[in-house]
């Protein structure tokens, strides 16, 4: 009896580790399976779903304008301080003074994508771009400035 | 057909012509220089291997970058190996440590002596060259223990008991299964073998004993080379890198070439014993299919043979989990000796009776 | 002198050691420890004596920092504390606030939570295995399992816009609504999964050596489950029934039909095992309700500002480690007073000692594996 068990307790353990390298021994032979992808290489074919958190940015349309009315509400709903918002005083044509977004100031190094800001925009000015390739060399150049030079806020928004 | 025989006589001739009394010297350093070279290239060749092998089992490209298909991904990694520093730790043996890598390399070095590449390219045939194999083998333990003693860590020195433990302990199994095939050629000279296995491989030959002494060398070998499953002597996720975890530079480069070198070693010797080394595959009676055989070169047999042993080994590595000390232990004595006394005793019984084919 | 006393210790220059132990540090650098813990461990040759764990390495004083942040700030952190499984995490949070808020989140929120927990319980035990199985040195399940897991990221991705730190639930339900693919893709996944699961019964269940390495090994019997606190698939596997899902349903667990699986060895094969299922009945649970997502709003109205009402709060949620506690206590304001998680590792982590006592170092590895340890979690 003890020899029964003894042979039965090999053949059980050889089969399960054959079994296990008929598994790996398939995904060797069937190339195909392979699911890595060549990241540099396929950057063109590269399409991130439009939900993605790369980096807030703000839109400008030709005109060069954009729909930031500076009421701060993206500064306060960040956790993390990473977006500052300096505004100014502007004439509107009837003479009224107004305030306005002078610099929009996005810290991209303390950015945790956490879309609380955009969530928080109540004129849809700032969005969620899809880039990700955001390494740089120099930790100033990701203190981003959003709003473009002498861009304007967009007529109607308030 | 080319033959390597007629080119190493013409190559004595020459310099027997040429230099006279110096000519044992230079066929020696001749033979020095390519038996480094071809450690240097069986390193590269079988590391990229490796990792292009596990790369294919766990559904990854591998190196892909340098050079065409990667293949000079691990030339590069040998460069930067070079170059890095070579640390030793301030209170290690520092003799020890530093001799210890070398001892490694020097042990693996000498086993090639006796493997017989191709049709009458050996080094050394001397007449005990299985029993040379099995001997000089053990003594690269010596540099494992080394290396792990003289560390002054203690990561390093629990790797190097477990593997002192573990290669004296395989090592009898491994031999059991070599002397199945030393009674059934009868003879301990490497070309004696190969050319007992003219008319068949041992492994078909010898019925179902041969192929069970088969599976046990191969088991064997796998654990006193320290490859996975039985890599505790390196143990990654337990002993961070085991005996070799104080290395770095060259030192380090040398134990990983070592391994290798044994790899192809132990593969050498299996692909000899039990698949005919360099013989073409013979089927008796089949003279129209043996002359056909006889057409493809000795070394490209050979190397097809050893070839397909390390992947096997290799395809072991990336699929089982490491088994524990004990239960390593217990493979052994509890299982692999039995069962390979018993089939000595069975290959004994039928090279005595002559029931092989 | 300081340092080579450091890192000799063995019994010959430090009086506390018997004759023939030697202390090692697994951690806060290894390979096994998957992250920055750092496990002190006597030994007698390669019997463990003795497990000290050291913590906060990776403290971050998450709930500190909660406490000024506003109710709606505060959620992200917590991806941060057990990031796989970021959305449970947040779930607990976002519940704890609508206790306070006394808000009915939409039918369709529930629905979504739930699928997404599920679809995280996911991610989180195959992760899991496959860490598990490198840990006992087989390196090839973790690809496989990535594979499965690589799946359920890139439907995080495309719905809640990241892969890991998805901040996807807020106060009142969710942030943005399912994406029009979600459904096509999770049955596409169901089908996958159920496809290439059973390949890990024949690579790691079945397989003799992973079968000789974590039967019997690290034994936690019931009432010691019980008395270190342990929770989730750890303290399923020795016999207690304390799934939160069943217990305490929140957010419309207690309509759905699934099973907790329980085992009674309560050795590192039993947890191994109760992962395996759980992962099966996750699956069930996304079949109940994939093709039955309610419709109507996806977020309840809230306040821009939201005010908690003086008072405790406390809600706890079943992460893919165990239950998650969340404690908080409000003052009246717009920020917490004070913040409190019960996180599951810290718990688990607790029981180490007591499993491993007297086992090899390899066995340790099975032991520690299997308990799941996301150290992020248990510093916080």
């Amino acid at each position: 009896m003890f020899i029964k068990e003894y042979i039965k307790e090999v053949y059980q353990g050889v089969s399960s580790l054959l079994k296990g390298m008929k598994k790996t021994g398939y995904y060797f032979f069937h190339p195909s399976e392979i699911i890595t992808q060549q990241y540099p290489d396929n950057r063109h074919e590269l399409k991130l779903p439009e939900r993605f958190r790369g980096e807030v940015v703000m839109a400008h349309d030709d005109n060069n304008e954009h729909a930031c009315t500076g009421c701060t509400a993206c500064e306060l709903a960040c956790p993390n301080g990473t977006i500052k918002i300096i505004t100014k005083m502007d004439l509107t044509p009837e003479g009224k003074k107004k305030k306005a977004l002078d610099t929009f100031i996005y810290h991209l190094e303390l950015c945790t994508m956490c879309n609380l800001c955009i969530e928080a925009c109540p004129t849809n000015a700032i969005q969620m771009a899809q880039t990700f390739e955001h390494s740089v060399y120099d930790r100033n150049k990701l203190t981003k400035k959003l709003n473009q030079p002498n861009s304007k806020i967009r007529e109607g928004v308030e | 057909m080319f033959s390597f025989q007629q080119w190493a006589a013409q190559i004595h001739s020459f310099l027997l012509e040429k230099t006279g009394t110096y000519t044992l010297l230079i066929e020696c350093i001749i033979i020095g220089i390519l038996a480094i070279s071809l450690f240097a290239i069986l390193g590269l060749v079988l590391v990229l291997m490796e990792r292009k092998v596990a790369a294919h089992i766990q559904i990854r490209m591998g190196p892909n970058r340098v050079g065409p298909a990667g293949m000079l991904q691990t030339v590069a990694d040998t460069l930067k190996l070079l170059m890095k520093e070579g640390l030793v730790p301030r209170l290690a043996d520092k003799f020890l440590f530093n001799l210890a890598p070398f001892l490694v390399m020097m042990v693996a070095m000498m086993l090639l002596a006796p493997i017989a590449f191709a049709r009458g390219v050996q080094i050394w045939d001397i007449n005990i060259g299985v029993l040379y194999i099995t001997a000089v083998s053990s003594v690269s333990v010596i540099g494992v223990m080394m290396a792990g003693w003289s560390s002054n860590n203690k990561f390093a020195m629990l790797g190097a008991m477990r593997s002192g433990a573990q290669i004296v302990s395989y090592e009898l199994s491994a031999g059991f299964s070599i002397l199945c095939i030393v009674v059934l050629s009868g003879s301990l000279q490497i070309s004696d073998i190969i050319a007992s296995q003219e008319s068949g491989w041992w492994l078909f030959r010898g019925h179902i004993p041969v192929l069970i002494a088969f599976v046990i060398y191969i088991i064997a070998v796998t654990a006193e080379t320290n490859r996975a499953p039985f890599d505790l002597a390196e143990a990654e996720s337990e002993l961070t890198a085991g005996f070799h975890t104080e290395y770095s530079g060259m030192r380090f480069a040398l134990f990983f070439l070592a391994e290798y070198i044994n790899i192809f070693i132990v593969c050498a010797l299996g692909a000899t014993l039990f698949l005919g080394g360099w013989m073409p595959l013979h089927i008796a009676h089949w003279d129209g299919f043996n002359h056909l055989m006889d057409w493809i070169p000795s070394s490209v047999w050979f190397m097809g043979k050893t070839f397909f042993l390390i992947f096997l080994i290799m395809w072991f590595r990336w699929t089982f989990p490491r088994l524990r000390v004990d239960q390593l232990l217990n493979l052994e004595w509890k299982y692999l000796l039995p069962i390979g006394l018993l089939n000595l005793l069975l290959v004994t019984w039928i090279a005595i009776k002559g029931w092989h084919f | 002198m300081y340092a080579e006393t450091q890192i000799i210790s063995s019994s010959e220059n430090n009086p506390q050691l018997k004759e023939g132990q030697l202390v090692i540090n697994v951690g806060p650098q290894h390979p096994a420890t998957h992250g920055v813990l750092h496990l002190v461990i006597t030994l007698e040759g390669e019997t463990i004596v003795k497990i000290e764990p050291h913590l906060g390495y990776i403290h971050r004083s998450i709930e500190k920092m909660s406490e000024s942040l506003s109710y709606r700030q505060f959620i992200y952190v917590t991806s941060r504390m057990d990031y796989l499984s970021a959305h449970i995490n947040n779930l607990g949070c976002a519940l704890c606030v609508e206790k306070g808020m006394q808000i009915e989140v939409p039918a369709r929120a529930q629905a979504i939570r739930i699928i997404m927990s599920e679809l995280t319980r996911i991610a989180s035990h195959e992760l899991w295995i496959g860490a598990m199985a490198m840990d006992l040195g087989a390196m090839t399940p973790f690809f496989y399992t990535f594979r499965e897991r690589e799946t359920i990221n890139d439907i995080m991705e495309q719905t809640c816009g990241a892969r890991l730190t998805m901040n996807y639930m807020v106060p009142g339900g969710v942030m943005y609504d399912l994406h029009p693919e979600f459904v096509t893709r999770v049955r596409a996944f169901i089908t996958q999964f159920k496809d290439k699961v059973t390949e890990l019964e024949d690579l790691v269940t079945n397989n003799i050596i992973f079968r000789n390495r974590t039967e019997g090994i690290g034994i936690l019997s019931k009432e010691d489950a019980i008395s270190f606190g342990c929770t989730g698939p750890v303290a399923r596997a020795s016999g207690v029934d304390g799934d939160i899902r069943k217990r305490f349903p929140y957010t419309g667990y207690e309509q759905l039909d699934f099973e907790q699986c329980l085992h009674q060895a309560g050795d590192s094969f039993a947890r191994y095992i109760v992962r395996i299922r759980e992962m099966y009945q996750s699956i069930r649970i996304i079949e109940q309700l994939i093709d039955q997502i309610p419709e109507g709003d996806f977020q309840a109205k809230t306040k821009a500002v939201i005010k908690l009402p003086k008072g405790e709060f406390y809600t706890r949620v079943e992460t893919a480690r165990g239950e998650l506690g969340v404690y908080i206590i409000s003052e009246g304001g717009t920020t917490p007073y004070r913040i409190k998680y019960r996180s599951p590792g810290f718990s688990n982590l607790s029981a180490l000692d007591h499993m491993a006592r007297g086992s090899k170092i390899g066995d340790l590895m099975a032991t520690m594996g299997t308990l799941d340890l996301v150290i992020p979690d248990i510093d916080r």
